[in-house]
């Protein structure tokens, strides 16, 4: 049952019960909307960029625990951010979810290492991921981005 | 006597599996079932001596491989009660079958401002091959609501009847839900304005007997695969007056008479809808099932899974924040449920970890989901197979569920 708690991690779970930055962005200048066909998974999400900083972030959508906590997790790494830092934290992320047991960046990943339990759960690693694609699509001007 | 579920788990060598450290408790039949060891020997005894293909040599095996091919068809239409072997069409599975009555019959008959009338509780499979031939004819895809126990509302399919109906495309059993829909009327009702009706029976005919002569239905379309069958094998049964009416599906060998570059002289039915060389050991396999379904006999069947589903229904009912979505009066063993506290792609995890199949998601049928006004479910799908052992390792695997989200 190791497998399970070092998934579902207790600041994974509060993440996913009271998750940070849940909002609507009004004055948001980059949206982008992400979904996940195979469960059904959405979120919207909000960034207002200023001068290459991201100044404010938000979420909205229906997921599980993971692509919930993930989201969560992720706005709160980025917000302050350069757009240019948030792409590095990206890279750090992809790397640690989709290649188990390579060296991670944990400078740059800080609490979201604890999302590094994932990558033994191959059907749960688009729930992990989704956040950040749609924050990809975002930057890159896209309005909808699908993980399959 | 009392169907023993112990006796029978015993044909099906999968089942004795351990995964994840845990026995297997498979409870995902809704998308496809296990197979006994009858039907996996029909299939290697197949490829060990007879493998050849069908209506083509003059050989030895070439004979023994049409005659298993057809053979198994025979089974079929006796199975599902067909008037005759050339009702019977081999196709991969329903979507197959779907797409072939809209691809034929639909592009002949279906035209603009013609009406085709699906429910709101119909597989993908179900609604996207329509939506299609709507888009290409002007055609309207027409909706039955159900209400909040996932029940067909006959007023509302009755009103939408008249003469711009075309074709009405209802499932038998909602998969996402496990309502059994009343097909005969359904059928009868559409027959009164002389609209011709397609039942999707993939989640009916591992249930539970169908008679094409009793419902009346013109065409109907299953997958081998949900009836202990293996995958890529499934059936159109249509009656004679349709399928001989309608163009081909697919071109090719085995559906044609004579060719010349000036004309193709279709081959006669069922052949003239299965072109290209046959999923032969499927069809054999099919058999094989078929005669194992009718060794247990539908009445043990059935007895066996509506006592599962009732147990089933108890157990998940009394436990708290947890609810099921789908409680019509007449059910087939379909359990979906949500929880309050946990999402069900998180109750799937946590269940596979203690060896649990269930299937949590949209269940590729959308539609209902909306409808309830949920993004997803997990689903736990019963087979003959399944006992109560099973059930309450279910309950014991929520249990885990809930102790995560606590």
């Amino acid at each position: 049952m190791s497998g399970l708690s070092d998934l579902y991690q207790e600041i994974l779970l509060e993440h996913n019960s009271k998750p940070h930055n849940f909002k609507k962005v009004d004055d948001a200048n980059q949206t982008s909307e992400g979904f996940n066909p195979l469960c059904g998974d959405q979120i919207t999400l909000f960034l207002k960029v200023v001068d290459g900083v991201i100044d404010d972030v938000g979420f909205q959508g229906t997921g599980c625990a993971i692509s919930r906590a993930s989201a969560s997790m992720m706005t709160q790494s980025i917000k302050g951010q350069s757009v240019e830092q948030a792409e590095v934290i990206f890279d750090a992320f992809h790397h640690m979810i989709t290649e188990p047991g390579t060296e991670l960046d944990l400078d740059t990943l800080g609490d979201l290492e604890t999302l590094s339990g994932v990558n033994e759960y191959p059907t749960r690693i688009k729930c992990a991921i989704l956040a950040w694609h749609t924050m990809k699509a975002a930057f890159s001007g896209d309005s909808d981005v699908t993980t399959e | 006597m009392a169907f023993d579920a112990n006796k029978v788990r015993g044909d099906f060598p999968i089942l004795k599996q351990q995964v994840n450290g845990h026995s297997l408790v498979y409870l995902d039949n809704g998308a496809t079932s296990q197979k006994p060891q009858s039907v996996i020997d029909a299939i290697v005894n197949y490829y060990t001596t007879t493998n050849s293909n069908v209506h083509r040599g003059v050989h030895t095996m070439s004979q023994q491989a049409t005659d298993g091919y057809e053979g198994a068809r025979s089974k079929v239409r006796e199975f599902i009660n067909a008037g005759k072997d050339e009702e019977i069409i081999f196709t991969r599975n329903t979507t197959e079958g779907i797409n072939l009555v809209a691809h034929s019959y639909g592009r002949q008959n279906i035209g603009p401002g013609d009406d085709i009338i699906v429910s709101n509780m119909e597989h993908h499979s179900n609604i996207v091959p329509w939506q299609m031939l709507c888009e290409e004819k002007g055609a309207n895809l027409k909706v039955v609501p159900i209400d909040d126990s996932g029940e067909l509302i006959l007023d509302e399919y009755e009103k939408m009847l008249g003469p711009r109906t075309k074709l009405v495309s209802i499932t038998h059993v909602s998969n996402a839900l496990g309502t059994i829909l009343p097909a005969k009327q359904i059928v009868a009702m559409a027959h009164a304005h002389d609209a011709p009706v397609l039942l999707d029976g993939a989640q009916a005919v591992p249930h539970m007997p169908v008679d094409m002569k009793s419902l009346d239905c013109d065409f109907y379309v299953f997958s081998g695969h949900k009836v202990y069958a293996p995958t890529g094998i499934g059936i159109l049964y249509g009656k004679e007056e349709y399928l001989n009416a309608m163009p081909p599906f697919l071109g090719g060998g085995e559906m044609i008479k004579s060719v010349t570059f000036e004309k193709t002289i279709y081959n006669d039915l069922p052949y003239k809808f299965e072109g290209g060389t046959p999923d032969i050991a499927g069809a054999i396999g099919l058999g094989a099932a078929i005669d194992y379904v009718n060794a247990l006999g539908f009445d043990e069947i059935t007895a066996h899974e509506e006592e599962l589903l009732k147990y089933g229904t108890d157990a998940l009912s009394s436990i708290e924040g947890l609810r099921i979505v789908g409680t019509a009066a007449n059910k087939a063993g379909i359990l979906s449920f949500v929880m309050d506290k946990a999402h069900p792609h998180d109750i799937g995890t946590i269940l596979d970890e203690q060896g649990i199949a269930v299937r949590t998601g949209h269940h590729c049928a959308q539609p209902v989901m909306q409808r309830f006004q949920i993004p997803a479910t997990a689903r736990a799908s019963l087979a003959f197979y399944n006992t109560k052992e099973d059930i309450d390792a279910l309950v014991k695997g929520i249990d885990r569920v809930l102790e995560v989200f606590s």
